[in-house]
């Protein structure tokens, strides 16, 4: 069973603490959304889970595996989308996606096909040979996308995978989401609150690095009066 | 080894996909071309060697190293991508050496493209080859210590200039402690042992005895545990600061 089981995670900067002890388990089949004002800490979680940035205290186990002291074999069973989609400004899509496709052991004909497929999953196909820095946000998030998926991993992590997209291009991210959710663990931060009720099915809202709710969006619009999301939001995060 | 294969691969493909590999090719070859004619003599000495050419080469590695090394991990901070390349399930060592490898193997592209200098001297005369081979050889080994040098540097920041900056005045420290200028003025006080501490850590000892066709083993080893350490700090320095 896939899960992602954070326990006690702590991230001081300096004598600023980012993140204070968060502890959750996400199981296979949630969609958590992870929510908090900016600054919040969010980012600074997914780094920590993914690998990028050692914790000041606690861990991450992805499926079992811990992330500090097994880190290539969490690192296999992720898909990290990073904050703003970072990628190799001067190589295209296509390559930069056979280059990962590589790294994350496909090779031949298996790569080629399943890179042809993420393509065209994302809608990258007119831009496919056109150099990464020359394409739109929306266009560079989707390959960011696109790298994300590329393995199917087991888990996916989403660092505000819609910020900066149109309309369409969002409704056609969170259809992709939801049809991914079944069979992975998925988090994905994000600030829209829209969102959580497009897609997930639980949030989690941090502030000040620290959980102050969790359930399942209904739960939490419970909390309101008005049963409006965002004044669980404002009157938490305020 | 998989992965420094691939990691190796789009480094490589990055410096052709860019002007910065035409760049450093034609300057590097100009440059290698006014140092051994119009200040090395090359004709002048009536000699059929390569002497002129190489001489100059720690001078001429001084600033187009540094000028090659310090995008390797500065600009992955800067753009990013070293979040990336990091939750990537490969070691930092496999990305470290990967992109040490073709930095290192793109020197040794634009070193072969030195080859009508050797033709020439072989049409003008009869040098003594094995000379000229160990010449090229301590010149790739002295390139492969300047960038893991380089390397280092540049994983220590997201600024490219302060990285070359930095990198210009290690290398030229490298080279310096073996000029006898240099030297003279520690003969003055230091004892002999110093002296030759100081010197035996020169670019210049080393590569000058190979530049004359002389293959030492303490030559290979002195370039070779240079860049194992600088290699090493490259990598501990971008797992202490993998994220700022
Ligand atoms: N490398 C860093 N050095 C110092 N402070 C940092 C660093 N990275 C993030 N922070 C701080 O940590 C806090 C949380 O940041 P982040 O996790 O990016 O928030 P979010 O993604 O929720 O908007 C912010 O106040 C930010 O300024
Ligand atoms: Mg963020």
């Amino acid at each position: 069973m896939n899960s992602v089981e954070i326990s006690h995670l702590r991230k001081d900067f300096g004598r600023f603490t980012a993140v204070a002890d968060l502890s959750f388990t996400v199981k296979q089949g949630e969609v958590l959304g992870f929510l908090g004002p900016n600054g919040a800490g969010k980012s600074t979680t997914m780094k920590m889970i993914t690998g990028f940035l050692t914790p000041t205290a606690g861990t991450a186990k992805i499926c079992g595996f811990d992330i500090l002291s097994q880190p290539i074999d969490a690192k296999k069973k992720i898909g990290y989308l990073p904050e703003g989609a970072p990628a190799y400004p001067d190589m295209n899509p296509e390559d930069f996606l056979n280059f990962i496709a590589e790294i994350r052991g496909l090779q031949g004909d298996i790569k080629r096909k399943r890179v042809r497929e993420v393509i065209e999953k994302v809608n990258l196909g007119n831009v496919a040979h056109q150099s990464i820095d020359t394409l739109s946000k929306g266009y560079k998030r989707r390959v960011g996308l696109a790298q994300a998926i590329l393995h199917d991993p087991d888990v996916l992590i989403l660092d505000e995978p819609t910020d900066g997209l149109d309309p369409n291009q969002k409704h056609e991210v969170r259809t992709l989401i939801k049809n991914m959710a079944k069979e992975k663990v998925i988090i994905l931060s994000t600030h829209i609150l829209e969102e959580v009720n497009a897609v997930c099915t639980r949030a989690i809202i941090i502030a000040n690095g620290k959980i102050v709710a969790d359930g399942t969006p209904e739960q939490l619009e419970a909390k309101s009066p008005q049963k409006r999301l965002d004044d669980v939001f404002r009157s938490m995060t305020m | 080894m998989d992965n420094i294969n691939i990691i190796f691969k789009r480094e490589l493909n990055g410096y052709f996909s860019t002007p910065i590999a035409y760049v450093f090719i034609v300057i590097f070859l100009l440059l290698s071309g006014v140092f051994t004619f119009h200040l090395g003599g090359f004709f002048g000495r009536g000699q059929a060697d390569l002497q002129a050419f190489f001489t100059f080469h720690p001078w001429l590695y001084l600033f187009l190293i540094p000028a090659l090394s310090m995008r390797l991990w500065a600009e992955e901070r800067k753009s990013g991508s070293i979040e990336l390349i990091l939750t990537l399930p490969i070691s930092i060592t496999d990305a470290v050496l990967g992109k040490f490898l073709a930095a290192w193997a793109f020197t040794g592209i634009a070193l072969a493209l030195t080859f009508p200098m050797w033709i020439t001297v072989n049409y003008l005369g009869s040098p003594d080859n094995m000379v000229i081979v160990a010449g090229y050889i301590g010149s790739l080994l002295m390139a492969g210590g300047f960038l893991a040098m380089g390397s280092s540097i540049s994983a220590l920041t997201k600024n490219q200039v302060i990285a070359f900056i930095i990198s210009v005045v290690v290398c030229l420290m490298f080279i310096l402690s073996g000029l006898p200028m240099v030297l003279d003025f520690f003969n003055g006080w230091a004892s002999q042992t110093i002296v030759d501490v100081i010197s035996s850590f020169s670019f210049l000892t080393h590569f000058n005895a190979m530049s004359k066709g002389v293959i030492d083993l303490r030559d290979l080893v002195y370039f070779i545990s240079l860049m194992a350490f600088w290699l090493f700090a490259n990598i501990v320095f971008i797992e202490m600061k993998k994220a700022d």
